[in-house]
């Protein structure tokens, strides 16, 4: 049997930010790496983006030593505590694992949680490893200092692609420089995911874990404002990562989406993860958060959301969706907690308009039932509007989260830099190769919003693709 | 990093700062602005770029004590340094030589319309400028508009400088005696309504530079969206200036009003007289 992570109460964690999820005791650990038949051609690894050697790390969990299985972790993934975390493991690794044909398969995801939580310890001294340097962790100056030789490359984005790409390039021995436009690292892991999810203090210590390689991160830089990609170039960089993601949000163009109330999630989450809205007045960014709150969409933005309104203090918070349950994008573990915390959902329901009161602020909002159809070209069930079922659900607050599109800054300042007609970046999905040579690009940039473990792995490819065009292979 | 290198106060609610910025300062286009952040809970606030020199590596930011952001903006001194800052953000104001232009700033306003009324002046027009504002104390920046602009009218609520009246009174008596090719106007949302009222009956181009509530300012939250000639654009990527005849201002006005109840329990808790840890200037 599959071992369950200890979770908090539904009625205690609904009122406060704190992490949700406990994870796995040492003992429940132990227990569930147990389960791992070592299987001699591992499927799980080729289910993983970044291919981890998954059997190989488990193993050293079963031998009672989570900072080995970090270390083995990390050899391929730079930020494994968030990987732990927010990654679709049913659908990658654990999806493919052979247990799983007949029962349920290892926790993967749960256990690279464990052996990071438990792994980032000094290595004990031993007669064999006295006076070797750690794997993990070194000495950020020191790094730097050795960099000042190095052939130099840009890295645009400290979100999940940025970051993993500006990793390998400096364990590469690269010199390696990180543009973030905001003033904080981590893209959508700080601003979009929320603490009670994601503890931004993991974020915060991966990307220091990050920073010990020797990448240099500048805030508060724009590239397409500050520099374009060609100043980079003039600057001395030999090559250009893009990782800025899929910032734009997406709108349903309905009557009343601008009155007063109505959110992008990605407002509404950015008020409350990056800028600590929750805190306000302390911190001095407000949110405002009506008694009756709904949300649009049915992925893990939308749970995101509805679950930081609930905290927030709304009384009753309702998740619209269009398609049914089975459908939704939303991984099935999130949309079960948000269930859990007393989150409606109302599905084959699509909002008509959004109505107002004098002031131009939501009253309440007209909604149209759906029903199923055929599969359509996402391979999920289409769905039809049905005639005369249009009702008010009262609401004081509406958030959209129906999805980003990549944000158009980079492209908009260079014509060369060849887009898709949705925006999309044009790249190469082996090695990231843009339109423009020493240009790569990977991430939401290039696919539109999806996944953090889908834009590392594109972070990875292009590292790797990078240096080979250094290296003129 | 971002240090304010020289300091005065314009108004009385009106501070100018000098920042070093080099990397901005090099980018700067009339009608820019930039984002910044005073300390690690503070606002990220917009500010529009009022000047800029590359050859010193500096930037000029005009701003008003309206909030608490602002003032604890204004309890920074020469020396002190700006948290974060980021820049030059939003599409640089058009700029063309279209015979006669009319550059209209009201209040804090005025700063922002000098790099304009400048770079319309440089690409070879006759530049008419109008200031206005509540009364003399606030005029500012007349000396410097003056010298980019072949004719400077100012106008006080209280008649205290210049003619009495409003800027939207000068722009008419302006029309009436000479062909106006394109008016450009940053100020109080309802003063650009008022001027982009004005000329559109007699079809003058009219920009306007808006200043919606913004978060990252890089068009990743929306907050900013305006609609115009019906579309919804974002007031930080697609702006801020845009076409006076095609803003939806009353949507805007609805808009920049969200916060208020919040804006005055952020000044109370942080600015308040009885707040010992207040630190802005009384």
């Amino acid at each position: 049997m599959r071992n369950k992570p200890r979770l908090r109460d539904p009625n205690e964690r609904g009122k406060d930010f704190n992490e949700v999820s406990m994870g796995y005791s040492p003992e429940q650990a132990k227990e569930e790496a147990s389960r791992c038949i070592q299987c001699k051609n591992p499927q799980c690894v080729k289910g993983c983006p970044v291919n981890i050697d998954i059997p190989a790390f488990i193993k050293q969990i079963v031998g009672g030593d989570p900072r080995a299985a970090l270390s083995k972790i990390k050899e391929k993934n730079n930020l494994p505590a968030v990987c732990g975390r927010v990654c679709p493991q049913e659908d990658q690794c654990e999806k493919m694992c052979i247990l799983g044909k007949k029962g349920e398969p290892i926790a993967i995801g749960y256990l690279e949680r464990f052996a990071s939580d438990h792994g980032n310890v000094p290595a004990p001294t031993t007669a064999n490893n006295a006076g070797s340097v750690p794997i993990v962790g070194t000495i950020h100056e020191l790094s730097l200092q050795n960099n000042l030789d190095k052939t130099r490359i840009a890295v645009v984005g400290a979100g999940p692609a940025g970051l993993t790409c500006a990793a390998d390039l400096a364990r590469a021995g690269y010199s390696v420089t990180l543009f973030e436009s905001l003033h904080g690292p981590g893209g959508v892991l700080s601003y979009g995911i929320p603490e009670f999810r994601l503890p931004k203090k993991i974020v915060h210590d991966e990307v220091e874990y990050i920073k010990s390689l020797g990448v240099d991160i500048r805030y508060n830089t724009i590239i397409g404002g500050t520099f374009t990609i060609k100043e980079l170039f003039a600057q001395g960089y030999k090559a250009v990562f893009l990782g800025s993601g899929a910032g734009l949000p997406k709108f349903m163009n309905i009557p009343g989406e601008n009155l007063g109330g109505v959110y992008s999630a990605n407002e509404f989450l950015t008020r409350v993860n990056l800028l600590k809205a929750y805190l306000f007045p302390e911190y001095m960014t407000p949110v405002r958060i009506g008694r009756k709150v709904a949300v649009i969409g049915g992925g893990n933005v939308a749970m995101d959301s509805a679950r930081s309104a609930l905290r927030l203090g709304a009384e009753k918070v309702t998740i619209v969706y269009r398609r049914s349950k089975d459908e939704m994008p939303a991984r099935i573990e999130e949309a079960d907690n948000a269930l859990e915390e007393g989150i409606e959902f109302r599905i084959l329901t699509s909002p008509v308009k959004i109505l107002g009161d004098a002031k131009g602020r939501v009253t309440s909002m007209e909604c149209i039932k759906m029903e199923l159809g055929e599969k359509d070209s996402s391979g999920r069930r289409s769905f039809i509007p049905l005639k005369g079922s249009e009702y008010i659900l009262e609401t004081d607050t509406v958030i959209m989260a129906i999805g980003q599109s990549p944000n158009p800054l980079i492209g908009n300042s260079c014509s060369e830099l060849k887009r898709e007609k949705w925006g999309g970046v044009i790249a190469d999905p082996e090695t990231g190769q843009t339109s423009i040579p020493g240009v790569f690009a990977g991430g939401d940039i290039v696919t539109g919003a999806a996944t953090v473990i889908s834009a590392m792995g594109a972070g990875k490819k292009a590292a790797e693709a990078i240096d080979r065009y250094i290296k003129g292979l | 990093m971002n240090k304010i290198l020289l300091k005065r106060t314009l108004a009385p609610q009106v501070g100018l700062i000098e920042i070093d910025a080099p990397d901005i300062s090099k980018k700067a286009l009339a009608g820019q602005f930039v984002v910044l952040r005073i300390h690690d809970h503070g606002e990220r606030i917009p500010l529009t770029i009022a000047d800029a020199d590359p050859s010193k590596g500096t930037i000029t930011i005009v701003f008003q004590k309206i909030g608490a952001s602002t003032r604890l903006l204004d309890t920074l001194e020469q020396g002190d340094c700006i948290l974060d800052l980021l820049g030059p953000l939003g599409k640089p104001a058009h700029i063309e030589n279209a015979g006669t232009v009319v550059c209209i700033g009201g209040g804090v306003g005025i700063a922002e319309i000098y790099p304009v009324a400048k770079a319309y002046k440089k690409a070879g027009n006759r530049v008419i400028s109008v200031l206005g504002a509540r009364n003399k104390d606030l005029i500012i920046f007349a000396d410097e508009i003056a010298k980019v602009s072949d004719e400077c009218h100012i106008t006080t609520d209280d008649g205290s400088l210049g003619q009495k009246g409003l800027v939207s009174d000068v722009l008419k008596d302006i029309m009436g005696r000479e062909k106006v090719s394109l008016v450009s106007a940053v100020g109080p949302t309802i003063m650009m309504k008022v001027i982009s009222d004005i000329t559109k009956p007699y079809n003058i181009k009219t920009y306007v530079s808006l200043n919606p509530i913004m978060l990252d300012a890089t068009g990743m939250c929306g907050v900013c969206r305006v609609t115009i000639a019906g579309k919804v654009k974002f007031a930080c990527v697609d702006g801020p200036e845009f076409d006076g005849h095609e803003v939806d201002f009353a949507e805007l006005m609805s808009r920049q009003k969200l916060f208020l109840d919040e804006e005055k329990k952020a000044v109370e808790v942080h600015c308040s007289d009885e707040n010992p840890n207040c630190r802005c200037k009384k």
